[in-house]
């Protein structure tokens, strides 16, 4: 209990200063919408978790045919934050999402919302809505009917309905479309109006599914905006489902990344992308250069690590892997560079490949230890000649280029 | 215009190409439009022959005047279908409302519309639970669903008189268990037609349900439990909605046959509680009058037809009171 307690005591910092970055304007849109929320009002409070999952564990089918689709998983997701479940197909993000949804119920442990055990509450009676991933429209209903649902199942009064109805078709730009059947709208439409619909009873947390998976490349961009403007606007919690690494660290506040039932790890996109902790993280997210590194001492959890070539470096090591003879080192591509005359190089080879993209150059080069490495230059003009295959050359990176994996 | 032609096949093979695809949807869709007339003409050949000349005759019959030993004789007369709402008195020729056909059409409305709800309410649980079981087990339950089908009507309707006999299996039990001290009487009441009618049309108001059950998106449940609809509101505001045509089909095909059974209520009526379908058998046998069971029938047919509009202008309507 104690331990958990402090894990609320996240630094209230964090939250405060996503507030204040959030514009005037929308701030006083979102309160004309749904009143002030409680943390701006309430001045000097702390940080605590929207949504919790304590050693949730779940299992679907019994003895030989048993999946355990979420294995013992803990996370905890800030109010007021994009928090992104990251993950291939079948790692068990939807699975999550129900259990916080409600649709199903943890095998073990518990759901949290805003600290109260929710796990044995059925879902028209937790304060959460969900955006499917098959958008799940009443066929039987108009749009606006469809938006004004969950109000008027809470029974709010007709004219509250409708005026929150309103207010929602403006918010997602689908006025003139208010009288339609679901039937007769676009899938880009019919996106807009599960938000609109599920953002109506202005939940506490807002769960999406893959919500744009269906769209085409150019509506899921404009959607990804609208989605971001969306959630500054209300300031609700949103729990966004994706497999789209991209999408992933474009839109998040907090990412977590899954992989057969379980977190591997949460953080900021940048943390995330630039401090992968794990071979998995590396190689799921961005292009990575995987290398085994020898450990030649270690003190006050940093690592000095020597490179086949030789070369040295410091990093961190991560906790409980003092005793490690070797490890596992990323070095992202555009971290690295091809040396120029005068530098020292951390690693060599031989030039094998270059490939053009037009904004930058891949170079892949072939280590003499035999593991190939990928270096990617910004294409500038008048930058330095192009190398040629065959070349021999030499690779640069600092060290704050090199992450250890937790292997 | 030739010279437009030339152009145009003188252009480039896409341009070709674009000519001969707006020729053919043409071509194809006067081929199509004979080909469903060829398609349809055998169905229309056994609906003209099967339903549309019986019915004539039955309607010219109405209009005719009854044989002494049955039959018809060709002469024209509105008496049968004075008879089937007047009555006259053998006496004294005074006019009455003929009290005997008007309760029995009010009781066949009546016990048909009873068994038609018992079904949706017997019905709609039974094809839920099917709908909702493992798709391997589905075929299983539908099957179980049918047997019913494969043993004659009378054996069934029998069997259930069996039942609820005075000294039948019911009574036995309840006399037994000492719950009652006489054997109640329920053969040869509503109740026991009712009874035997939604027993013997259940199937029909299932197999409909279900059909549009199975594929309703039980994700639009789920986004209704997630828009915080109780169980009940769910069921109300999606479920029902989702499957109304399942529930029209069910509905007719059940309530149409019940208007003109003959065989439940014969057995289990006892021949005192008739129904449309009796009435209409007695004229055609001991009553000898050919021209009014014709018109009985004719009136069946009407009663059946202004409640299936009835109903479909309710039913089709209901939705728009919400929105
Ligand atoms: N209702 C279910 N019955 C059996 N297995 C399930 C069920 N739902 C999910 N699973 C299994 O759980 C795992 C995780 O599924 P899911 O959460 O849908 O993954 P994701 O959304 O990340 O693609 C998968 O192996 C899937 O087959
Ligand atoms: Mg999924």
């Amino acid at each position: 209990m104690i331990t958990i307690s402090a894990a609320f005591a996240e630094p209230e910092s964090i939250v405060s200063e996503r507030k204040s970055a959030q514009p005037l304007a929308f701030r006083a849109f979102r309160d004309t919408l749904f009143g002030p929320s409680e943390t701006e009002t309430g001045g000097k409070r702390l940080a605590k978790a929207a949504v919790e999952a304590r050693h949730v564990t779940k299992a679907f089918g019994d003895g030989p045919e048993r999946v355990l689709a979420l294995d013992n998983v803990s996370v905890e997701i800030r109010e007021n934050e994009f928090f992104t479940l990251l993950g291939p197909s079948g790692c068990g993000k939807t699975t999550l999402l129900r259990l916080i949804a409600g649709f199903d119920h943890p095998t073990n442990g518990s759901i949290l919302l805003n600290g109260e055990d929710i796990s044995h509450l059925p879902p028209f009676k937790r304060p959460v809505n969900t955006v499917f991933q098959s958008y799940a429209l009443f066929p039987h209903m108009s749009v606006a009917d469809n938006i004004g649902f969950g109000l008027e199942m809470q029974g709010k009064p007709k004219a509250e309905v409708a005026k929150a109805v309103d207010d929602m078709l403006r918010l997602v730009r689908m006025e003139e479309l208010k009288n339609r059947k679901t039937s007769q709208i676009s899938g880009g439409q019919q996106q807009r109006v599960a938000l609109a619909r599920a953002l109506a009873p202005h939940p506490k947390v807002l769960l999406l599914d893959e919500p744009l998976s269906a769209l085409d490349l150019k509506l899921r961009k404009e959607m990804q905006i609208e989605l971001k403007r969306l959630q500054n606007e209300t300031g609700i919690t949103f729990v966004f489902v994706t497999h789209d690494q991209e999408e992933a660290l474009t839109m998040s506040d907090r990412i977590a990344v899954m992989s057969a039932g379980h977190i591997l790890q949460v953080g900021s996109p940048r943390e995330i992308y630039d401090r992968p902790s794990e071979r998995f993280v590396a190689n799921f997210i961005g292009d990575t250069n995987l290398m085994e590194v020898e450990v030649v001492s270690v003190s006050n959890g940093r690592a000095r690590l020597r490179f086949a070539s030789g070369a040295e470096t410091e990093a961190d090591m991560p906790e409980g892997m003092s005793e490690a003879k070797s490890v596992t080192v990323v070095v992202r591509p555009e971290h690295a560079q091809l040396a120029g005359t005068g530098d020292n190089g951390v690693l060599s080879g031989q030039l094998e490949n270059v490939v053009y993209f037009g904004t930058d150059t891949h170079y892949h080069v072939r280590l003499d230890e035999g593991v190939l490495f990928t270096v990617r230059a910004q294409n500038v003009r008048g930058g330095a000649e192009e190398r040629q295959p065959g070349a021999r050359t030499d690779i640069v990176f600092s060290e704050l280029a090199v992450q250890v994996l937790r292997d | 215009m030739a010279e437009a032609d030339a152009q145009t096949t003188g252009h480039t093979s896409t341009g070709r190409a674009d000519g001969r695809a707006a020729a053919l949807p043409n071509l194809t869709r006067r081929d199509e439009v004979r080909r469903k007339w060829l398609l349809v003409a055998p169905a229309l050949v056994v609906l003209a022959l099967a339903a549309s000349g019986p019915l004539l005759i039955v309607l010219v019959y109405s209009f005719l005047t009854p044989g002494n030993y049955g039959g018809v004789v060709w002469e024209f007369s509105g008496e049968a279908w004075f008879k089937v709402v007047f009555h006259r008195d053998i006496f004294d020729d005074t006019l009455g409302f003929a009290d005997a056909h008007l309760s029995i059409f009010w009781r066949s409305v009546k016990l048909s519309f009873l068994t038609t709800v018992l079904a949706f309410i017997f019905g709609f649980p039974t094809a839920y639970f099917i709908a909702t079981r493992p798709e391997k087990y589905r075929g299983l339950w539908l099957f179980l669903i049918t047997i019913p089908f494969w043993t004659n009507l009378l054996i069934r309707t029998f069997a259930i008189m069996e039942v609820i006999r005075a000294d039948g299996v019911i009574n036995q039990i309840l006399l037994g268990l000492g719950v009652i001290e006489q054997p109640i009487q329920m053969l040869a009441t509503d109740f026991a037609i009712l009874l035997g009618m939604t027993y013997v049309y259940l199937p029909l108001m299932v197999l409909p349900l279900y059909a549009s059950m199975e594929k309703l998106d039980f994700r639009l449940v789920e986004a209704a439990y997630d828009l915080y609809a109780t169980r009940f509101q769910a069921l109300k505001r999606v479920i029902i909605p989702t499957v109304k045509p399942g529930i029209i089909a069910g509905s007719i095909l059940v309530f149409v046959p019940s208007l003109g059974a003959y065989v439940t209520p014969r057995v289990l009526g006892g021949g005192k509680h008739l129904m449309l379908g009796n009435l209409i058998e007695l004229q055609f046998g001991q009553g000898r009058n050919w021209p009014l069971g014709a018109a009985l029938s004719i009136t069946l047919l009407l009663i059946v037809m202004v409640a299936l509009l009835t109903y479909i202008r309710t039913t089709g309507n209901s939705e728009g009171g919400h929105g």
